[in-house]
């Protein structure tokens, strides 16, 4: 299908995209790459009056290291994300993920502030910046807020954000020293929204986790932070320990019915990466039992 | 009533200014506006690929591309890039190997393969296929269309070395 007709501006700073989302508030859309809202558009999910272009505004866009923190502006495309040192040195993590976001040609235009804003909870990146401990700046009429990442994510398609703000940046805390990290995802083809996906990040010690963080994505209405990492810390892991963290997930997670898979497919498939996860993670490879039964 | 926009850009290096609506998509402006047909449509939400351009010698999906947004833009189109002969090796080994039938995702999959062979002059096949992952095929399986990228790679790196 065509989008139904709207009215489009194209915005010459951040202060004039904030002007146009005041007069407009929740009527208009905020466009950055398109590579989501154009979809919900040609789809008639969305209608909004008024279309307002970010394109321009070049403040937006661009990698840098502040201090311990990764600063990545709202309009930097996916594709910069996969090629940049930077986020390859000090947010693994999230070089990892990106080839998953969608293909070569949505990459070239999506953007990480647009994935975030829209808050699909199959997507990678949302799941990524709770794991990763983000910090999501957003400017409005009042000024600048800082929101946790883990305060975000509200719902499918729902955040933080009010109509008359403008998602900025995101910060990353750096990847401290002697940290890993796994991505994976199940996807009926490679780049599509995940069946189910977990984005984590480790400190191990000695062969165990001084620290875990498990962000789950597509088992739920927006990304989890799994509390049952806590269960996995400062313990030597054993199978049977593992068994019992993958039960407690399992009761953990409130995942969705739909085209894709079950509630208990989602489940089974969660603590399929949760193994993976740890084995992965602790290069115990023993430990990846399967999560038969 | 929502007004027409004007946008001046280039299409296969030629300049073009025209009047258009905001919700007009470059897919629907390349095949209703300057009748460049080789652009197909298919899905219209990004997931086939038969609308792959390039735009500043990337390539994109057209239906998720406004036209408005195209303003002081480089697009090229499967007609630019098979006039100039810059693919008519791939579009050979197309030819050669059955690597469509229908032909209504082959211009998409022309556009992704040559991105992927500027980007990378020897890929495996499975570099092949994830480049390819977003654009689909319901006819040839897909093998086919793995040989002819892959052959086409095989012999471009053996002229230039």
């Amino acid at each position: 299908m065509k989008a139904a007709a709207f009215a489009y501006a194209r915005a010459t700073s951040v202060v004039n995209a904030l002007e146009l989302l005041a007069v407009h508030g929740d009527k208009a859309k905020v466009l950055s790459g398109g590579q989501s809202l154009m979809p919900a558009m040609n789809l008639r999910l969305l209608s909004p009056d008024v279309v307002i272009d970010i394109c321009d505004l070049a403040e937006l866009r661009g990698i840098v290291v502040k201090g311990n923190v990764l600063v990545i502006g709202a309009l930097t495309r996916h594709v910069d994300l996969q090629r940049s040192a930077d986020v390859a040195t000090y947010a693994p993590l999230l070089r990892d993920a990106i080839v998953h976001v969608a293909h070569p040609a949505i990459r070239n235009r999506g953007t990480i502030g647009g994935s975030l804003a829209h808050a699909d909870p199959a997507s990678e990146l949302p799941a990524c910046m709770v794991t990763l401990d983000a910090t999501i700046v957003v400017r409005g009429p009042g000024g600048e807020r800082r929101i946790a990442a883990t305060e975000f994510f509200k719902g499918i398609y729902e955040t933080a954000l009010s109509p008359d703000e403008l998602l900025v940046a995101v910060e990353l805390p750096i990847a401290p020293a002697g940290s890993t990290c796994f991505f994976q995802e199940f996807a009926r083809r490679h780049g599509d929204y995940a069946i189910v996906g977990l984005a984590a990040q480790a400190v191990v010690k000695d062969g165990t986790f001084a620290n875990l963080r498990l962000g789950f994505f597509a088992v739920g209405d927006r990304p989890l932070l799994a509390a049952v990492a806590g269960k996995l810390i400062d313990v030597f892991v054993t199978p049977a320990s593992l068994a019992e963290a993958a039960a407690a997930l399992v009761e953990e997670l409130d995942p969705h019915e739909d085209q894709q898979g079950s509630p208990a497919m989602r489940r089974h498939l969660a603590k399929v990466l949760l193994l993976r996860c740890v084995a992965a993670l602790l290069a115990r490879p023993e430990l990846d039992t399967g999560a038969a039964g | 009533m929502i007004a027409p926009m004007s946008v001046s850009l280039l299409v296969n290096g030629e300049p073009v200014d025209a009047f258009v609506l905001p919700r007009l998509n470059l897919a629907d402006f390349l095949r209703e506006n300057l009748k460049l047909t080789g652009t197909h449509v298919g899905c219209e939400h990004g997931v086939c690929g038969a609308c792959t351009v390039r735009i500043s010698g990337e390539i994109v999906r057209s239906c998720l591309t406004l036209a408005v947004q195209t303003q002081g833009a480089s697009v090229e189109t499967i007609e630019g890039l098979s006039d100039s002969g810059e693919i008519a090796d791939l579009q050979a080994a197309f030819r050669e190997r059955n690597a469509l039938q229908c032909g209504y995702c082959t211009p998409g999959m022309l556009m992704t393969a040559q991105d992927l062979l500027k980007q990378s002059p020897t890929p495996d096949r499975e570099a092949i296929r994830e480049h390819l992952s977003g654009n689909y095929c319901r006819c040839t399986g897909y093998q086919a269309i793995i040989d002819a990228v892959e052959a086409t790679a095989k012999a471009r790196a053996g002229r230039s070395s």
